[in-house]
């Protein structure tokens, strides 16, 4: 089965030297020669393997970024594929353009994980494969050493270390409270602790909303669109469909069975998922049970709930409402002619984000493109903030809050002080997964470092 | 003409709190066992503090125990005041600590070592060891020499021992010992990776300078605990000790005269521990800190001697006395003793196997300071695991190696192998990540069946265990089967105890759940409960109240446990694994780990060189198998 060409940002998010878009897949030469101008003159499809040209990278008339293209190519690559990697200038702005511009010459989003799955899938688990991989992650290793030695520069370690030195300080007092009781150390106030765990934990917060937004951006959101049959999705599509957008099939040159489609709406990549059955099936009987909804929202982060506003709430749609929990979500209101009789105060009560959409009028495009750039975060997205380099780094920080989550949670049920340091140091731990250290060492060092104990 | 003075499966050198756990063990899983002391009067001494337990060691000393050691039973013998420390803390924490009268557990020791079968007990200064064919040659300074199949070295710090106190420095071993002079050349000729360590002792001050009129007095627990499950005569306290506080006038004299003290002026070469500095290291580091506080702990029962716990020092003499007679209470103390540094060799414990044996001298082991760490505790756990794996080895046996899930005699252990110490380690309940899981409490639940199938837990007490072990399952599932009517009296008791009354009936064991809800409280509406040691009482509030970390904790465990799994060939260079950084190949090669578990505890080896290993390791299998 020929497997489709994926471009991504190979580099970590945020300030860096330098940026790669990376290319793979059987076009990812051909799509590059459509945005990479070399300064020789020579296309790159006319390099063999393992060679290099420096260009421009020209988009719809306009350059971007100075470019240095490398050219691998099946199967001598990681991932087996013919690959091309574009290494630009680093920075978010530059990046992000250069992928749009891939994206926009054919190639799509690749999902997280992907070329590593690619480079398995490609060869044989003899060896030498299992060596590219090795390498592979060992250069996710270098680059998370990369993001930690940034800290001067203000990147996503700098925050984390920061995090991590807070807790820190706060579990060494309460072990050196703990491990040297005749020592005199002040017990840790309850009413600090609870601001240190609450502060951290809105630190996490940030960081992991400000990321996904990040991705957003650059790798697309998985998106759903959801509702009853006949409230409006095809109209929803229409109006999707005046964005860029690419199909995703699962036959080479047809239209059928699309699996994916890809939509650029405004700074957002939505990458729709199912929308065969949305086209096909709306004018007919849709067989869209609770359950299917429940399967599409927990494989989403983005949820566009459709309501027809001429006809009023029923069942389903209360079932639906109730299953979204905290999947960030748009509800998306398909005006008729007829007069209104939807349940609004309702909708507003379940819904922070509102669009109305009318096909006759063609209107709710720019309220649309609003509405998701809030709902992804994207609206304050600062690629200036501190940004996690990665869904490895997303995980951890996500477990991190949890961890902190349940000390609160610890605290507020009436737990001793040494079930909350548990919860503390489990989120460490997971902080410094991201940075590399052992935490019982740290804590052991600050004790010494901040408390005087002896015997 | 060479006087061969025995011949043994088992040598240990040293009769300390290492040498002697070592040396039962040996000789009662019934191998010929022979322990060396360069002093018979020195043998079990307690050189620092009258005291055995405290935070983190209490688990050890109940550890030791349960695997059937000695240091527990002998420190319920000696007592002379026992206290659970961290009461209110939460039960992780919970520390057993006993002050003790030290000639009396000296003495108890050293007759416990002369009555055991399979063991003797010699006075000798080992000068040499060497090779010799499968096992070992040891000759004394007297030239008398010994033959044994397997040694443990656990000298203290009598290795090489330095004393120092101002500019005063001689060679000498703690207690005014001669220290073990030799021994060192050997050790060196063999290729041990040694190194120099420091710590040091507060001064002895006579009882009666003391005005104790002025100053805090702190008691024993009514009624003392046990340390060791064996135990069962009833335990008295019988001293109190006292608290007194440093003050501005004490701080002035310290930092007068700080140029005096060796540590400062640099002839101290030696890593001293940060957790057990001496005043004058405490008020340089710590200058914003008014006060420190000081506990005068009776020496024994039939001594005047009193330890000035938190005073360590190694300023010379006169300063000592000036800058103890600045502290309430100590205005005209006489000094006994005086306060010293003792700076001795010890060994890189990076070097040993999780058994305690050197890696590349097979049949030679380490324990106790030696191994880098610092305390008695620490000093008898490692002493317990390498007398058992030499006589183990002996009778040709496997190895045995404690988890770090299961004790803190395993994280002890694991810590100082896999992450080696760049002073002496101390254990602290910091140190473990599954503390709610090892709590001093149940280290009999956890340890018992393994000193058990060792052969050092007798039929008797193992029967006694088991009988509570049935108690305790017995009890737990009354408390999951018996529920209660929300009648007004249990209400009464709920909204008594600060949480919220119910409404339905509700089983003993979910209200245990609350944290604010105890056993005892309960006791009026729960009229059939049985007669149970507090013991098992309070394991099971442990255990309900703290189900959900407790679950957390095995979770944990049972991740780690599939690593373990997943064995590292010794022969393994770590150098040709292409993906691994430069760091982790050369602390792998190294530490050579056994499982890919232990080598993600080594520091400098990250999650990502954590999953090249485990990608390496199934190619490499694929590999073979085809």
């Amino acid at each position: 089965m020929r497997e489709s060409t994926i471009a991504a940002i190979s580099t970590a998010q945020g300030a860096g030297g330098i940026g790669i878009i990376r290319i793979s897949g059987d076009d990812a030469i051909s799509i590059a020669d459509k945005v990479f101008v070399s300064f020789s003159g020579n296309k790159l499809s006319t390099l063999e393997g393992y060679r290099a040209a420096y260009g421009n990278i020209v988009f719809e008339g306009e350059t971007l970024d100075e470019c240095v293209a490398l050219v691998f190519r099946a199967p001598k690559s990681f991932t087996g594929e013919n690959v091309v990697e574009l290494c630009c200038h680093g920075g978010n702005l530059v990046t992000k353009l250069v992928l749009r511009a891939v994206l926009k010459s054919g190639a799509e989003a690749a999902q997280a994980g992907e070329f590593t799955r690619r480079a398995f899938l490609n060869g044989k688990m003899d060896l030498s494969e299992a060596e590219s991989i090795m390498n592979l992650i060992s250069a996710e290793s270098k680059s998370a050493l990369k993001a930690a030695t940034e800290v001067r520069q203000g990147s996503v370690s700098k925050k984390i270390y920061a995090l991590c030195e807070k807790l820190e300080n706060t579990a060494a007092h309460l072990s050196a409270w703990a491990d040297f009781p005749e020592e005199d150390i002040p017990e840790i106030s309850e009413e600090n602790l609870r601001n240190t765990l609450n502060e951290s934990l809105c630190e996490l917060d940030l960081l992991i909303k400000n990321y996904d937004a990040g991705k957003a951006i650059t790798q697309g959101v998985p998106t759903a669109i959801l509702g009853k049959p006949n409230v409006g999705k095809s109209t929803l599509m229409n109006l999707l469909s005046g964005f860029d957008k690419s199909i995703v099939t699962d036959i080479p040159g047809t239209t059928r069975d699309v699996v994916e489609e890809t939509v650029v709406l405004g700074d957002v990549i939505l990458r729709l998922s199912d929308t065969a059955g949305i086209r096909e099936t709306d004018n007919v009987v849709e067989k869209i049970g609770v359950d299917r909804a429940k399967e599409k929202i927990s494989q989403s982060q983005l949820l566009l709930v459709v309501f027809d506003s001429s006809i009023p709430l029923d069942d389903e749609d209360r079932l639906i409402i109730d299953e979204i929990g905290t999947t960030p979500a748009v509800a998306v209101i398909n005006k008729s002619d007829l007069i209104s009789k939807i349940d609004i105060g309702f909708i507003k009560s379940k819904f922070e984000n509102i669009v109305y959409i009318s096909a006759k009028e063609g209107t709710g495009k720019d309220e649309l493109i609003k509405a998701v750039s809030k709902a992804t975060g994207t609206n304050e997205f600062s690629a200036s903030a501190v940004l996690l380099a990665g869904e490895r780094q997303r995980s951890a920080a996500e477990s991190a809050r949890e961890n902190l989550a349940s000390a609160i949670e610890a605290m507020n049920m009436g737990f001793s002080l040494d079930a909350v340091t548990i919860d503390l140091e489990n989120a460490l731990t997971k902080l410094y997964e991201l940075v590399g250290k052992n935490v019982s060492e740290e804590i052991v060092d600050k004790v010494f470092h901040n408390f005087c104990v002896g015997k | 003409m060479n006087y061969i003075a025995g011949k043994y499966d088992v040598a240990i050198i040293g009769a300390g709190h290492a040498g002697i756990e070592a040396a039962l063990a040996s000789a009662r899983l019934g191998v010929k066992t022979v322990i060396f002391t360069v002093n018979m009067d020195a043998v079990g001494n307690c050189p620092c503090n009258p005291s055995i337990g405290g935070t983190a060691k209490g688990h050890l000393v109940r550890e030791i125990d349960a695997l059937g050691g000695e240091m527990g039973k002998t420190a319920d013998k000696a007592l002379l005041q026992m206290r659970m420390l961290n009461l209110g803390k939460g039960p992780a924490v919970h520390s057993l600590r006993a002050q003790i009268d030290r000639r009396k557990y000296q003495d108890i020791m050293k007759h416990k070592l002369e009555l055991t079968k399979n063991l003797e007990l010699r006075q000798a200064e080992i000068v040499k060891i060497e090779k010799d064919g499968d096992g070992f040659m040891l000759e004394s300074r007297t030239h008398a020499q010994y033959l044994a199949k397997k040694v443990i070295i656990a000298t203290g710090t009598y290795l090489g021992g330095r004393i120092f106190i101002g500019d005063v420095s001689y060679e000498g071993g703690p207690d005014g010992m001669f220290a073990a002079t030799e021994l060192t050349k050997s050790l060196v000729k063999m290729g041990l990776p040694l190194r120099r360590f420091k710590t040091g002792t507060p001064a002895r001050v006579l009882r009666s300078s003391i005005d104790f009129s002025e100053l805090e007095a702190q008691c024993g627990d009514e009624p003392p605990q046990h340390f060791s499950f064996e135990t069962e005569e009833e335990l008295q306290n019988k001293v109190v000790c006292h608290i007194s506080w440093t003050n501005e006038n004490t701080k002035k004299v310290i930092l007068d005269n700080i140029h005096l003290s060796p540590l400062y002026s640099g002839m101290i070469e030696g890593v001293g521990p940060r957790y057990c500095p001496s005043l004058e290291d405490k008020i340089v580091r710590f200058k914003d800190k008014e006060r420190h506080q000081l506990f005068i702990e009776p020496c024994g029962l039939d001594t005047e001697e009193m330890y000035l716990q938190g005073m360590s020092s190694s300023l010379p003499e006169g300063v000592q006395s000036a800058f103890y007679k600045t502290i309430k209470g100590l205005e005209n103390a006489v000094i006994m003793r005086p306060a010293y540094a003792i700076e001795y060799d010890c060994v890189d414990p990076t070097s040993m196997e999780p058994t305690l044996e050197f890696k590349e001298i097979k049949g030679l082991y380490g324990a106790g300071q030696f191994n880098g760490s610092s305390g008695y505790e620490e000093a008898g756990a490692q002493g317990l695991v390498a007398g058992i794996n030499a006589a183990r080895a002996v009778k040709g046996e496997s190895k045995f190696v404690l988890d770090r899930s299961g004790s803190y005699i395993g994280t002890l252990i694991d810590d100082l192998v896999t992450k080696g110490s760049n002073e002496p380690y101390r254990m602290m309940t910091s140190r473990s990540e599954y503390r709610l899981l090892l709590r001093q409490d149940n280290a009999d639940e956890r340890l018992t069946p393994t000193g058990y199938e060792i052969g050092l837990i007798s039929e008797e007490r193992w029967q006694k265990y088991l009988l509570k072990t049935e108690k305790k399952q017995q009890e737990l599932k009354r408390l999951k089967t018996t529920t209660l009517s929300p009648t007004a009296e249990l209400n009464e008791i709920l909204v008594s105890r600060e949480t919220s009354a119910v409404s339905s009936g509700v089983t003993l064991y979910d209200l245990l759940k609350r944290p604010q809800l105890s056993y005892v409280d309960l006791a009026p509406v729960d009229k059939e409960r049985p007669d149970l040691e507090p013991i098992i009482i309070e394991q099971l509030q442990t255990e309900i109240k703290y189900e959900g970390y407790i679950s957390k904790q095995k979770d944990r465990i049972e991740q780690v446990r599939r690593m373990s799994e997943k064995a590292l060939p010794n022969d393994i260079d770590y150098r040709e694994i292409q993906g691994l950084r430069l760091e982790a190949q050369e602390k792998l090669n190294k530490i050579k780990p056994l499982n890919v578990a232990q080598a993600s505890r080594i520091s400098g080896v990250s999650p990502a060189d954590i999953s090249v290993l485990i990608i390496w390791l199934s190619s490499r299998k694929k590999e073979k198998n085809k």
